[in-house]
């Protein structure tokens, strides 16, 4: 289906069947429950979940395929949300032109700083495409601020000519009229569900960009990418110029961040420099490593996992774990409180650290090599064959046990 | 002519710190053929080593006062220095003084400590993994070290003051002829040159002129060729690591007074320094020094207003610009060997 | 006039003269072999006909057109492939990856974005490929790693996937460098095959002097950077200058 081959179809409609369910599956606690704070399924949190999913996505591309490890390419998303709220401000508060902008900018963009930096390999390949960040970062912070707007970061405003848009339309980014932050909540018994319109077109445009990763994964151009990692001498002993083949992944790459970029600023219209910063790009790092680097789902299963580190692992507090060991000895409750303590709460980033390290160190393949040792465990129990991947991505909607 | 002196000296002060960092890095690089993302997180601790000595000098108990009591009529309780009541209020008082010098003192075991745990503990096991695999996994542990120090010490910059002697400024232009009051510098800057100078010079000798520094230097050229002459080649690289850890940890000690040490100034200084690195050619020692001095006084000179009034934001970029420039006509930085690090 | 016609080719490393008034003729389809002690130039001759190495002097002229200052794949498309010493292979990839990429090169040549072209409707490159593992013997590890192989295995790979592209000119470096007897015998055998059922040329830079002697149809000696005789192995054998050059080290050693 789709030209796809039979597990990778099995696997696409898997995910989709997860993000759209999201809303449902990310709020398996009732909304009074002391649990309530685990719930992810909130809009804001979850078009997170999908926008980072597809930055990650297209890093993979690069980093996953050709093995070139970008520490830059947090500069396409902040020019991606630049372009997009630019757009949003002359022309239309629809978010369709200002998306379209945001990829065509940042490809454009790539364009450029790909074929510089891919003039060298290795370190200088990487450090290449951090001076380039940074200097944006750095650029977008001082001179540029008749475009950047500096510090504040871009905002729409009420003075904004937006042409096209007549005197009733919108006044916050939409869809041919239905607004981003609308939103229906259904109740049931305790429970209640959030459906918003930005998540589901942020939903939408991540599975068409996944179905283009699985069709560029297992295209000829993809096999030739990660030929390219494996023996560059080989490929040009074969008469094949790695060069274009690096760019294409490059620039590739560079839209999937671009895009990622112009979602953010069509949930959220503004734009700031700290997108670009050289953290930023470290952070698409991590989730990518973490996740698997160079399988399908293991960098969106990793930009979940580190969203959900920020935004939920981060709120529990000191109360929160003296609620959890209550039902130890005094002393020994204090004990354990002051041994987890650190690592939760606003120690989250300890953990992601430590976390990190242990999966560089023990599972070069990520979560999804993870998923894949426990799958083979259970089948050597059971006959039953599960595709590992697959048990992976499943795995990538129930909440992280730590 | 003044002002151009001012900014070469002004340069030389964050050129220091980059050309420290850089060595110890290159010093990893070239010894252990490692890449070290952490390095930056043991500057910050070697800058948390000197605010942690003057923490402990402030450590004081209660005592009642003898003669005195409160208006209520209790005892009144002093807080009395540990350090003063050991060593006598003069003796003490100095310290507290001179307490980021000392620092060094304190940082030198300290960071040969944290050197030697992390090339056993976990660089050794990185030699044979690819390079992405160690920028990784420093990386991570580059974070885990920057969260400890946040959790200890909080996210907020601690000011840490120089010795009282050492604080202030020093008319440098009268030294060399020019007007009173033309070129005036802070005198701790000076010290941070200096001080650069002396441990980059130590480092150098100990290379060139002891027969350790013989072999390590033998090992940077050809591993192989030297393990198989039976010298242990792996136990000095081991101490090397050591000794670039304890590099950049002084200069970390010594940078306190001039920048609070707050939690993530590593990785600030480590996306500069690996420029740096990068410039001079990896692996290559004196490239380091010289690269790391370079673009100190090239982005001082960067951000005169003479300069940003014709190129506007220049000296945001500066150091990125000759960054690139360098990497795409030299490829391998100024002073670097072909072929390493391009597989 | 050959098919590879190397002319007055000199190279100079530094201080050190590696090439000096090499000339060389290859004619089409015969085996051609160029053996010399150490440091003769070998590998720098070799270097100079692929495009990893631009000669300072002569020419190198490949079917009538220049191969100087092309890049090694333009070069390969040209029609010379290269069997490395140590098999080049993609270890990372699968044997049968390994075997489609030489035949989507031939077809689309140095660079075509089939990004989102299926694998499934390119039966013509996967029946070829497949073809090509019968014909090696490699079929039934088409789904195995090709770092896994063993070393003989993966000089048999490397050797397929010169010959997917349809070379006019197949240049072998050492090809049983470090290989035991039987495999190398194998590889003679392979070779000899190769050369039976195919129009081709083969260059074969060898120390092995039984290699060479059991496949050449031509020997150009080399020793210190120029060419010292060329002839037909018999010739060579009893040829007093080469025994002096570079038998006689052999037989010392």
């Amino acid at each position: 289906m789709l030209g796809l081959e039979k597990r990778d179809t099995l696997l696409l409609i898997v995910v989709a069947c997860l993000v759209t369910f999201a809303p449902i599956l990310l709020n398996p606690f009732p909304a009074d429950s002391s649990m309530a704070q685990f719930n992810a399924g909130y809009p804001d949190l979850m078009q997170r979940f999908v926008i980072f999913g597809i930055f990650a996505i297209g890093f993979n591309i690069l980093f996953g395929l050709t093995g070139y490890l970008s520490f830059g390419h947090a500069a396409f998303l902040g020019v991606g949300s630049y372009s997009a709220v630019w757009m949003m401000k002359l022309l239309t508060m629809n978010v369709i032109p200002a998306i379209a902008l945001s990829v065509i900018v940042a490809g454009l963009f790539s364009v450029l700083i790909g074929y510089v930096s891919l003039r060298r390999s290795g370190i200088y390949f990487s450090i290449l495409t951090l001076a380039f960040a940074q200097m944006s970062f750095n650029l977008a912070y001082s001179v540029l601020t008749p475009i950047t707007n500096g510090e504040t970061g871009l905002q729409i405003t009420l003075n904004d000519p937006r042409i096209l848009d007549g005197a009733g339309a919108p006044s916050y980014p939409n869809l041919f009229g239905a607004q981003m932050n609308e939103a229906t909540t259904l109740f049931f018994g305790g429970w209640s569900f959030t459906f918003s319109v930005g998540y589901y077109l942020c939903a939408v445009i991540m599975l068409i960009s996944f179905y283009l990763a699985i069709r560029i994964f297992r295209s000829p151009f993809g096999m030739m990418l990660r030929a390219v990692k494996s023996n560059q001498q080989r490929m040009n002993y074969t008469g094949l110029n790695t060069k274009p083949y690096t760019l294409a992944a490059f620039v590739i790459s560079g839209m999937y961040a671009g895009l990622a970029g112009g979602l953010l600023a069509s949930m959220d219209p503004l734009a700031g420099a700290e997108r670009m910063q050289w953290t930023a790009s470290g952070e698409v790092v991590l989730m990518t490593i973490l996740g698997g680097a160079g399988t399908l789902i293991g960098p969106v299963l990793g930009a979940g996992f580190i969203k959900y580190f920020e935004n939920i692992f981060s709120k529990i507090n000191k109360a929160t774990l003296e609620g959890w060991f209550a039902f130890m000895p005094d002393g020994i409750e204090e004990f354990f409180v002051a041994i987890i303590y650190p690592f939760v709460g606003k120690g989250w980033h300890l953990t992601l650290g430590l976390l990190f390290m242990m999966v560089v160190i023990f599972l070069p393949g990520g979560l999804v090599e993870g998923g894949q040792r426990i799958g083979k465990m259970f089948r050597r129990r059971d006959r039953k064959s599960s595709d590992a991947e697959l048990s992976a991505a499943q795995q990538r909607q129930v909440p992280p046990a730590e | 002519m003044d002002a151009i002196l001012l900014q070469l000296l002004n340069g030389l002060d964050k050129g220091s710190a980059y050309a420290l960092i850089a060595l110890g890095l290159t010093l990893i690089f070239g010894t252990l053929g490692v890449v070290n993302f952490a390095h930056g997180a043991i500057f910050m601790i070697g800058s948390f080593c000197a605010v942690t000595l003057s923490k402990i000098f402030a450590l004081s108990h209660k005592a009642a006062e003898p003669s005195g009591k409160d208006f209520l009529g209790n005892p009144k309780y002093d807080d009395v220095l540990y350090i003063t009541e050991w060593f006598g209020e003069d003796i003490g008082n100095w310290m507290i003084d001179w307490s980021v010098p000392l620092a060094i003192l304190f940082a030198i075991p300290i960071m040969l400590l944290i050197g030697y745990i992390m090339e056993r503990g976990l660089i050794k096991h990185f030699y044979k993994r690819p390079h992405a695999d160690q920028i990784l996994v420093t990386f991570g542990l580059a974070i885990v070290l920057q969260e400890v120090i946040k959790y200890f010490y909080g996210a907020n910059p601690i000011p840490t003051a120089s010795p009282e002697a050492l604080r202030g400024s020093f008319d440098f232009g009268v030294l060399i002829g020019f007007e009173p009051n033309a070129i005036i510098y802070p005198v701790w800057r000076l010290v941070y040159f200096a001080f650069s100078a002396l441990i980059i010079g130590a480092v150098f000798a100990f290379l060139q002129f002891t027969t350790f520094g013989m072999v390590v230097r033998a090992g940077m050229a050809d591993r192989e060729t030297v393990g198989l002459l039976g010298i242990n080649i792996d136990k000095r690289f081991t101490i090397m690591f050591g000794i670039a850890a304890a590099v950049a940890g002084l200069a970390g000690v010594m940078y306190a007074p001039i920048n609070s040490p707050n939690y993530h100034m590593g990785m600030d200084f480590l996306v500069l320094s690996f420029v740096v690195v990068v410039v001079g050619g990896m692996g290559s020692l004196p490239g380091a020094v010289l690269a790391g001095f370079l673009l100190g006084i090239v982005e001082s000179f960067a951000s005169m207003n003479e300069i940003k009034a014709i190129i506007p934001g220049i000296d945001q970029i500066i150091i990125y610009v000759v960054a690139i420039v360098i990497l795409l006509t030299r490829p391998r930085g100024l002073m670097g060997r072909k072929g390493v690090m391009e597989e | 006039m050959g098919i590879l016609e190397v002319k007055n080719v000199g190279k100079r490393f530094g201080g050190l003269q590696a090439l000096s008034n090499v000339n060389l003729t290859v004619e089409e389809n015969s085996v051609h072999a160029i053996i010399g002690p150490n440091g003769a130039g070998k590998s720098t001759l070799l270097n100079c006909l692929v495009g990893k190495l631009i000669p300072d002097t002569g020419s190198v002229m490949f079917d009538g057109q220049s191969v100087l200052g092309r890049k090694p794949y333009e070069i390969n498309q040209m029609g010379i492939s290269r069997v490395f010493q140590t098999p080049e292979i993609f270890a990372d990839l699968t044997v049968m990856e390994n075997m489609l990429i030489p035949c989507f090169a031939k077809r689309d040549g140095s660079f075509r974005m089939h990004a989102l072209e299926s694998m499934m409707n390119e039966k013509d490159i996967v029946g070829k490929a497949e073809h090509m593992l019968e014909e090696m013997k490699l079929i039934d590890k088409r789904a195995m790693h090709a770092a896994a192989m063993s070393r003989g295995d993966k000089r048999r790979l490397e050797i397929a996937m010169c010959l997917a592209q349809d070379p006019r000119l197949l240049l072998l470096d050492e090809p049983t460098a470090g290989m035991a007897r039987a495999d190398t015998n194998n590889t003679i055998d392979l070779l000899k095959q190769i050369k039976e059922e195919r129009n081709i040329t083969i260059a074969i830079i060898e120390h092995d002097m039984h290699v060479v002697f059991s496949l050449a149809e031509r020997i150009t000696v080399l020793a210190q950077g120029t060419p010292l005789v060329e002839d037909t192995p018999d010739k060579i054998k009893g040829h007093p200058k080469v025994k002096e050059a570079y038998l006689g080290e052999t037989q010392a050693a």
